[in-house]
């Protein structure tokens, strides 16, 4: 049994505006120890869907429709205080921007305590304050006693994202959600955090989903991958499948975008137009008015079709 | 009718508090305007007032009674009102002029101005507003123009500040560096750019100050120290009232009271609302 | 740290220096006090031999240097009406004034604080917009108005609560004692209504931009309690701003006391300054000024220092 499997999720924001369906139907899954890419442009609702898993969707938003179960349990049906049992130790999350997801007035050491301290009883402040410093190590932050004292205005961005990938794997858990980990950080050290975070999360036997714009990064980390646009995944598969035969022709236009090194005189490509908004959707496919193969036949949303294994939503794919 | 059609106008009007406080503002802006059409005593009149009629509970011929003067306490409130809100918006008016001319100045040219405008206003702030608006008046008398000046002189303070603030972060922006180097004057940039890009605010601020100028004018008149019960604003009714309080003729300073808390909360219910569209953070 | 306290000391001189010359000078320009101290039959050379003792028969230039000079000696001159020192007379009453600046800040924070949170938490909840509205009233009302109203039910018409005079006062407070706090309630009350609202509606919308900040809900995903991420995680970072406010509002409240004291003749500072504007008893104006300008200072430090200790972002 898969150790995540996401049905049919569908999260909604009820806005004056208009309801935004940020997630429109989602399905998908993750083995124990796999890492699964989600892939998208902003606005498709890649965040979201992470936001889901852990019940940390905020009013005017909704989980409306959808299963998530996760190790025999369906979070959505969850409690408040079951999910947050969960939260943090089971399945922990990673966020975007390192310079706002730490409290800026409490101490590293504090905040990383908390996530042990509040799901593992009668552990010891002590032998928590250990586990951290020892953590701390293993992310690479250098001086990591020292920096259990330290507020987070006193480390770089890098550190702050080691802290807090840290902090995520404090109570070993079975799944990581890592949201745009290294978009925030200089590009000399995106790499180094994702080569951490593929090397830990083997070593600490967690499934990771990662959450990302760039399909460069997705090609080189991930087992499978999903490609969101508007609201939906258009196409769901292996990496090998997706990257070197891609069927939808987002995820083309997606791998077409790449920088190659070999072909230099070819311009990037770029995908004609931008993502409608969500609140103004197309009849019918939501990429027919950026689809180079589009026709009448488009107007209706296109069927799931399984073919090899893999799963795709387009009409021109036979 | 593109006013009702910004978006947001349609979201004000969707706060019904807010909507609320707006009709009785208007309508309380009404009376004021004309106090004669509204009222059946001229409390100005002193050939209108009879000392026979004195301290008449509210009946059928004085609504809601008299003062010690025999005066009409619902017609002094019609004009008193019309005093406070003229005081309220001329000295609000006043000082937003005075105070963001000054702060855009001092924002934009910077140097010795700058220093000299800004010193002032903290020597300003470090004092209440009440105590500084307090000396000058019992040092320079009571009426309604020496105290509409004695709120100006308190209030520019707060809009010289924030106009210096808007303009230090605004002059860094790319339009008027467009502006400099498309070679228009100093003056042209604040007033032809800056100027129009900080308005909204300036609003916001000034409507909840207009609020803050009737209460400072009302505390004043209590204190004896703002506008003479000759020409009473609701504050000096008040005050004449509250005199009388503990002999039981409530009415004389109850009803002028609840008037100047109805103007302050619908003025307050509308800056609200507007504050709360103008801070996009805060929505959900 | 030194460099940094001799540096606001420095400061803090020279403003009160600007203060006391400003005063000083817009005292002498509003005009003689002598015509109010004396009885309407006194002669001419009663005047010039009045004016001689109070020292204000000479030039503007030589009334200043004295009036520094006994500065000099820790002296801000003799009150014209008193014909005490100055800062004796103030000091006497200030007891009183703070009294009930302290108490109505105390009060105001311990209601206020707890109702913004609350208010913050569901904004949309019937109780959030109760609460919302009932500060709204709580800045819309005048402090007289307030005091006016609450004279008006508890002494006119109950006739529970006495609406004059401090009570027994028992080692520099009335808080003590039964009959003194029967005399402070109203007074209190009327002071902390407008501050009670003004806190409330800063911790609430404090509260609602921290509880959106990308840390809070780091902290959620974490498996922190609800309670915890609201009442620790959120309030210790929206609670330091707050300090600055309370600081400011508390010179405020001082400066209110000025309308509370006159409505329950509570014999403060309030009612001094006010009697020795009208009596143009310069002396006690300006010594009274200095000293609330002195409060001011004393206040700022303070925050800045109560920062350095609860804000780890701010070193000196």
């Amino acid at each position: 049994m898969a150790l995540l499997e996401v049905k049919n999720l569908k999260t909604h924001f009820f806005t004056r505006n208009g309801v935004v369906k940020s997630v429109d139907g989602s399905s998908f899954s993750i083995e124990k120890g796999e890492i699964l890419g989600i892939v998208g442009e902003s606005g498709a609702g890649k965040s979201i869907t992470g936001f889901s898993i852990l019940g940390l969707i905020d009013s005017p938003g909704r989980i409306v429709e959808g299963e998530i179960n996760f190790d025999g349990k369906d979070l959505i049906k969850l409690s408040e205080n079951e999910l947050q049992k969960i939260r943090g130790d089971e399945i922990s999350m990673i966020f975007q921007d390192p310079q706002t997801s730490l409290n800026p007035v409490i101490t590293i050491g504090e905040q990383m305590m908390e996530a042990i301290l509040y799901h593992k009883k009668g552990v010891s402040k002590k032998a928590a304050y250990e586990a951290c410093v020892e953590i701390l190590k293993t992310v690479g932050l250098p001086a990591a006693r020292k920096r259990m004292k330290s507020y987070p205005h006193q480390l770089s961005g890098g550190m702050k994202q080691r802290v807090v990938i840290a902090m995520a794997l404090l109570n070993n858990p079975k799944l990581l959600i890592a949201d745009e980990p290294t978009t925030a950080l200089d590009v000399t050290i995106q790499a180094q955090i994702l080569y951490l975070m593929k090397k830990l999360s083997q070593e600490f036997h967690s499934a990771l989903i990662l959450i990302t714009h760039d399909i460069a990064v997705v090609s080189q980390l991930c087992d499978k991958i999903a490609v969101m646009y508007a609201g939906r995944i258009v196409e769901y598969g292996s990496k090998e499948d997706i990257i070197f035969n891609p069927l939808h022709p987002y995820t083309k236009g997606l791998i077409e975008c790449l920088p190659k090194l070999n072909d230099e005189k070819k311009r990037l490509y770029q995908i004609p137009g931008i993502m409608p908004s969500l609140l103004g959707l197309p009849q019918g496919c939501y990429f027919k008015n950026r689809c180079e193969f589009s026709d009448d036949e488009c107007d209706t949303y296109p069927l799931q079709q399984e073919i090899n294994g893999r799963i795709v939503f387009c009409h021109k794919v036979k | 009718m593109k006013f009702f059609k910004n978006e947001l106008v349609v979201e004000f009007f969707e706060d019904k508090l807010a909507v609320g406080g707006l009709i009785i503002f208007i309508f309380l802006c009404i009376l004021a305007l004309f106090p004669s059409l509204f009222s059946y005593q001229n409390p100005y009149d002193l050939t209108q007032l009879f000392l026979e009629n004195s301290f008449q509970p509210p009946n059928h011929t004085f609504w809601l009674g008299t003062d010690e003067q025999g005066r009409d306490i619902y017609s002094a409130m019609v004009y008193g009102l019309r005093i406070s809100l003229y005081v309220g918006l001329a000295s609000t008016v006043l000082s937003v002029v005075i105070g963001y001319t000054l702060g855009l100045i001092s924002g934009y040219y910077g140097g010795w101005v700058d220093t000299i405008i800004m010193r002032i206003a903290d020597i300003q702030l470090s004092f209440p507003a009440i105590l500084i608006a307090l000396i000058i008046m019992a040092l320079w008398g009571e009426g309604i123009g020496k105290i509409v000046i004695a709120i100006t002189i308190v209030n520019w303070v707060y809009y010289a500040r924030t106009a210096r603030g808007v303009v230090l972060s605004e002059k860094e922006k790319d339009y008027s560096q467009s502006a400099k180097a498309l070679g228009m004057s100093n003056l042209g940039i604040i007033f032809g750019e800056i100027l129009p890009n900080t308005t909204a605010p300036i609003i916001v601020i000034a409507t909840v100050r207009i609020a803050n100028a009737i209460i400072l004018e009302a505390t004043l008149s209590f204190l004896g120290l703002g506008v003479p019960i000759t020409e009473p604003s609701l504050g000096s009714l008040i005050a004449n009232g509250y005199q009388v309080l503990f002999s039981g003729y409530w009415w004389a300073s109850v009803f002028p009271g609840v008037l100047l808390m109805v103007l302050i909360i619908s003025i307050n219910l509308i800056g609200d609302r507007m504050r709360d569209i103008m801070n996009p953070r805060l929505k959900r | 740290m030194l460099k940094y306290i001799l540096n606001r000391l420095f400061h803090s001189v020279i403003v009160m220096f600007v203060i006391s010359f400003i005063v000083f000078f817009i005292m002498f320009k509003a005009g003689d006090p002598v015509q109010l101290l004396l009885p309407p039959d006194a002669t001419q050379q009663d005047v010039i031999e009045m004016r001689h003792a109070l020292g204000i028969d000479q030039s503007f230039i030589k009334q200043y240097e004295a009036f520094l000079k006994n500065v000099a000696k820790g002296n801000l001159g003799n009150s014209f009406v008193y014909g005490q020192p100055a800062l004796d007379v103030v000091f006497e009453r200030l007891p009183a004034t703070l009294e009930l600046s302290v108490l109505a800040m105390i009060f105001s924070i311990i209601f206020g604080v707890p109702l913004g949170i609350i208010a913050s938490i569901k904004p949309k909840a019937w109780y959030s917009k109760a609460i919302m509205f009932l500060s709204l009233s709580g800045i819309s009302v005048p402090v007289f108005w307030t005091g006016m109203v609450l004279v008006l039910i508890f002494s006119v018409l109950l006739g529970w609560l006495p609406s004059s005079g401090r009570g027994e006062v028992y080692l520099f407070t009335s808080a003590f004692t039964w009959d003194g706090i029967k005399h402070l309630i109203m007074p209190v009350l009327t002071l902390s209504f407008f501050q009670l609202a003004l806190i409330l509606r800063l911790t609430r919308t404090g509260m609602m931009e921290v509880m959106m900040q990308d840390y809070i809900k780091l902290a959620t995903a974490k498996g922190v309690p609800r309670r915890v991420v609201v009442y620790y995680h959120a309030l210790k970072n929206s609670l330091i701003p707050l300090i600055t406010v309370i600081g400011i509002q508390f010179g405020q409240l001082v400066a209110f006391t000025i309308v509370t004291e006159t409505i329950f003749a509570w014999p403060g500072t309030g009612k001094l300054i006010i009697d020795s504007i009208q009596n143009l008893d310069r002396p006690i104006v300006v010594a009274y000024l200095l000293v609330i300008s002195f409060i001011f200072v004393a206040i700022n430090f303070i925050v800045d220092i109560l920062y350095t200790f609860v804000d780890p972002r701010v070193r000196v």
